[in-house]
């Protein structure tokens, strides 16, 4: 169990890197440059807001996965 | 557990749930008016722009939750936990009163959407504050092995808190006339909220300080700096991570799918009566709200992990199928048609709706459709249908039935997370380490679900998906997956972690 979640270590941080090219490119920018103030809010909000929990979030999880400091011995 | 003990943990629980119920109320009657908000505080030439800043103060009050959970999270950890959730529970108070008695635009002009804004956040700060410390506050009165049980009263007052402010907007509608409610009945569920957090205020007053909090104070062992001890240790901020990685975001998303996307489906998918659409999710929420305290007892029997996780995966399996037949108990398209009228109201070359045509089927569905005029906007003068659906029978029951099972997996998810939360953290840092993830979980993934659903059905129905009523399901589905997968893979069902025992 402890290998599978080093390995799933990386998973998490790729996954956090794919989130936030998500978040950035397909949904908060193309949002923002509507010039609707409606879609300015929400694109501001999931630019600075959700973007960052989820891919610095997920990546400091994947990171420490990786580093072993979820094995079983240090929980 | 002796008589006495009882008595005191059911004061205890009784003053904590009551103040947590009223700042829920608080915060739910400003989404559940914000139509009628819209109108009066946000320019109104264009009721949709004026609902969309509407959605997103709504939002804001949502993204703010998280500062508030740092903020009184900190001052809970140094001062404690009485006089913390004493403060929000006021903060929370005034800003709702203060709400309901701001002047329109009309009268102030742009002051008005400023000030509902500014109190809109002071709201979210509020119970950004308040949850993690009524949380905290029973689950340290609660007796070893029953932290499950007794937290799960806490967690029924979100749902009861969104139940109440449907009756008592129902309930002032029900007494005044539209015109009435539309002028200045709106306003009563917020000024209501004054004489609710007095009340509160003054059982909350008479309630001790949390007896391991104490303990902690008197043995010089709380924390000098909750925030750095918190977040920049590296043992404790990976206990931080997990709870909202692997339990609090899966549960904000089956929080808000079950009570609010749900709400949202049946009124602008289905053309459901406003009317109907809240009282079907107002007896779903009441026959599931029992269910809270079901599921965090059986977590402190069998653990709270597998019934935390099981709830989502459950949501992940059964949302497109629920939904899919949700939409299809309105499809007029899969219906028998039994009588059809239709009628020009009197004046009709005068006023909006140019003529109406009722439709009924042979399962007892009505559907009315209103040929109507825009009267403002930019489309001022175009032609507009709007449909309204009335369901009766066995649909009516099936929806009720259909809300009530995502209400089952909202307890599930929802009932032990507070005894998961707080058993994660040692009691100096318990505060602000427990409120952070819960309402970043809850406040952010979920509060950004409305928003974040409607763009992809809106973009599914742009690109002429099929299925484009189910494309905002997707959200949930996908955070809703990935915590599942983190939380059975990296969270131990064994309560503590060693090193706080």
């Amino acid at each position: 169990m402890n290998n599978l979640k080093k390995f799933l270590g990386i998973l998490w941080i790729v996954l956090a890197l794919v989130t936030a090219y998500f978040s950035i490119f397909e949904l908060a920018l193309p949002k923002i440059s509507t010039g609707h103030q409606e879609d300015l809010v929400f694109g501001i909000i999931i630019l600075c807001i959700l973007t960052p929990i989820i891919s610095i979030g997920l990546g400091l999880f994947g990171y420490y996965s990786l580093l072993g400091e979820y094995d079983q011995e240090k929980m | 557990m002796n008589e006495n003990n009882t008595k005191s943990i059911w004061k205890v629980i009784g003053a904590s749930s009551m103040g947590t119920l009223i700042e829920w109320y608080d915060f739910f009657i400003f989404g559940s008016l914000s139509i009628v908000i819209s109108t009066k505080f946000f320019p109104a030439e264009n009721p949709t722009a004026a609902f969309l800043s509407t959605l997103a103060t709504f939002a804001a009050g949502f993204v703010v939750r998280p500062f508030g959970a740092l903020f009184f999270g900190r001052l809970g950890d140094i001062i404690g936990r009485k006089y913390t959730f004493m403060v929000t529970l006021m903060l929370m108070g005034g800003a709702t009163f203060l709400i309901g008695c701001i002047p329109s635009y009309d009268s102030i002009g742009f002051w008005a959407p400023l000030l509902v804004l500014i109190l809109r956040l002071l709201q979210g700060l509020a119970l950004g504050g308040e949850y993690g410390g009524a949380a905290t506050y029973v689950a340290e009165h609660a007796p070893l092995g029953q932290r499950g049980y007794w937290t799960s009263w806490i967690q029924t007052t979100a749902t009861f808190g969104l139940f109440i402010s449907l009756v008592v907007i129902l309930l002032t509608k029900g007494f005044l006339s539209e015109s009435q409610f539309d002028t200045w009945g709106w306003r009563v569920p917020f000024l209501l909220s004054l004489v609710m957090v007095y009340v509160s205020y003054l059982i909350r007053k008479k309630m001790k300080e949390s007896p391991e909090f104490s303990k902690a104070k008197a043995e010089g062992k709380t924390s000098a700096n909750p925030l750095k001890e918190s977040f920049g240790n590296r043992y404790n901020l990976k206990f931080v991570l997990l709870a909202l990685f692997g339990a609090a975001m899966g549960q904000g998303v089956v929080w808000y799918t079950g009570q609010f996307y749900s709400m949202s489906f049946m009124k602008t998918v289905m053309h459901l009566q406003s009317d109907q659409a809240d009282t079907i999710l107002g007896i779903a929420l009441l026959l599931g709200t029992p269910f809270f305290v079901v599921f965090g007892w059986l977590s402190d029997k069998i653990g709270r992990k597998w019934i935390m996780l099981g709830g989502m995966l459950l949501a992940v399996l059964t949302y497109r199928p629920i939904y899919e037949c949700m939409y299809q108990l309105s499809n007029a398209a899969k219906k028998v048609r039994v009588n059809e009228t239709s009628e020009i109201p009197n004046g009709a070359q005068t006023t909006e709706i140019l003529s109406i045509t009722k439709t009924q089927y042979e399962d007892q569905t009505e559907i009315t459709k209103a040929s109507m005029i825009h009267q403002s906007g930019k489309l001022k003068g175009q032609p507009m249908i709007k449909t309204t659906v009335h369901l009766a029978g066995k649909n009516y029951m099936l929806l009720i039935l259909l809300i009530f099972v995502q209400v089952i997996y909202i307890t599930m998810v929802y009932g032990p997370i507070a005894a998961f939360l707080v058993e994660l953290f040692p009691v100096k840092i318990r505060y602000t380490s427990m409120s952070l993830p819960y309402h970043v979980g809850n406040g952010i993934f979920g509060g950004l679900l409305p928003a974040v659903s409607t763009y992809l059905t809106t973009n599914a129905e742009a690109s002429n998906t099929p299925q484009f009523y189910l494309a905002g399901l997707w959200y949930p589905i996908i955070i809703a997956i990935v915590c599942f997968i983190i939380g059975s893979i990296y969270i131990n069902n064994k309560s503590t972690p060693s090193a706080h025992e």
